[in-house]
């Protein structure tokens, strides 16, 4: 028998005094050669700046492990703990700097914001692996609201915008047929 | 939820951009309308691959949580002002299994109902020694334990004038990352729980129901705190789950 959940509730505006924590958006080691910057901007239904939500990234390390490392609160400036909380400035714009992922090629992202009764989850695809399933299953032009963009001229960094409704919606995932 | 209808957000519907005389009220309207998708989530594929970076999620350790974290009456050179609480709990997945050495943060006003956060504008005092945050990790049994004072009720503005009930703010991470969990406390016998719109976003009377805590004397500090106790079930697939069902 299976226990019922507890329901999820809105983050509402003020979680700043508790979930921001200084390094949030530093996953990747200080001064490690190989980090990447990937950033972007949080939009709303009118293409508006969301000032005010949440990003959490979750990933593989370089090497492909998913075990992760604790100190994720604690940056010690030199352990890769394949986690990142970074909140989204006055422009709606999030930076996070961090180490591509081993194995399959994306990180993944839970949106928080005021205003939604749960959190969204979705996916940065660094590259296009062939053969993903979630990828194929996707229409060309919401597979590519998924699809990270190397930004030109700069080998270390790319791009992720998140459309939360409306044109050019990203597409986010329901998890809940593994329960 | 497949590709469904999503479900119905009785908020959305209590929050109206029309009362735009107050800005933050303005300001929780627009993001209720703008901000949820339209189009419904897409269902992953089950089972799930091998090596989907879903299934597993952050660790955290003792460098994360400082000894003190779960005390948010001890934050500050004197003690806040209110009722002190200690609210205490369980954490286990659907199955009942503990959610061992996890993160649990916690967010709240102060006893006037007031946040420590600059866009909190509600003109009630702010309290010196109360910051009204916290953090700790869950035992080995899964179970989590915070000391900290009972909020207060604030107003939300608006032209029917609603309050919000008393109230704390979780947030909770599961073995996976599919099983992340932020969401909010009530006490049990408040008289504004019927009409906090923000509670009833929940659609269902039996999970509003389980976001009430229950008095509970053994879990406070005679002569000085009374305890509630406020068990949590995380949902959502993980590796141990996805081992467990085959
Ligand atoms: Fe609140």
């Amino acid at each position: 028998m299976l226990l019922p959940p507890t329901p999820s509730q809105t983050i509402g505006p003020y979680y700043g005094t508790a979930l921001p924590f200084p390094g949030g958006g530093d996953a990747a080691p200080a001064g490690h050669p190989a980090a990447v910057t990937l950033h972007g901007h949080v939009r709303d239904g009118e293409g508006a700046p969301v000032p005010d939500a949440l990003l959490e990234f979750w990933q593989a390390a370089p090497d492909g492990s998913l075990a992760g490392a604790p100190g994720s609160l604690h940056r010690d400036g030199e352990t890769f703990t394949g986690w990142a909380r970074v909140p989204t400035d006055r422009d709606g714009h999030y930076v996070l700097r961090t180490l591509l992922p081993g194995g399959a090629p994306y990180l993944a992202l839970c949106v928080h914001a005021r205003g939604l009764d749960r959190h969204l989850f979705t996916r940065v695809y660094v590259t296009e692996p062939p053969g993903d399933a979630l990828l194929a299953a996707l229409p060309a032009d919401r597979r590519a609201t998924l699809l990270a963009r190397p930004e030109a001229g700069r080998r270390t960094a790319y791009r992720f915008d998140v459309q939360l409704q409306g044109d050019g919606e990203t597409v986010f995932l329901d998890w809940s047929a593994g329960d | 939820m497949a590709l469904s209808e999503p479900a119905p957000r009785p908020a959305q519907e209590q929050i109206r951009p029309t009362d735009s005389g107050d800005s933050a009220f303005a300001a929780a309207a627009r993001a209720v309308a703008l901000r949820a998708p339209l189009r419904p989530a897409v269902p992953v594929p089950m089972p799930v691959a091998p090596g989907t970076a879903e299934l597993s999620g952050p660790v955290f350790g003792t460098a994360d949580v400082g000894p003190l974290d779960h005390d948010l009456t001890r934050q500050h050179r004197g003690e806040p002002v209110g009722e002190r609480i200690v609210v205490a709990g369980r954490v286990t997945d659907r199955r009942g299994r503990p959610v061992r050495g996890q993160l649990v943060e916690l967010w709240q006003a102060n006893a006037a109902g007031r946040y420590a956060h600059p866009l909190d504008r509600h003109p009630a005092p702010l309290d010196p020694h109360f910051t009204g945050a916290g953090r700790c990790l869950t035992d080995g049994d899964g179970r989590y334990r915070f000391v900290t004072i009972r909020p207060g009720a604030y107003p939300l503005g608006g032209a029917n004038d609603a309050w919000r009930a008393a109230h704390l703010h979780f947030s909770l991470f599961g073995t996976a990352f599919t099983q992340r969990l932020v969401t909010q406390m009530y006490f049990p016998g408040d008289p504004l729980l019927p009409d906090d719109i923000i509670r009833n976003a929940v659609s269902d009377a039996a999970a509003r129901a389980r976001l009430v805590s229950a008095l509970d004397r053994a879990l406070g500090e005679p002569g000085r705190s009374l305890g509630y106790r406020w068990d949590i079930v995380l949902d959502g697939p993980s590796a141990t789950w996805t081992e467990g069902a085959r």
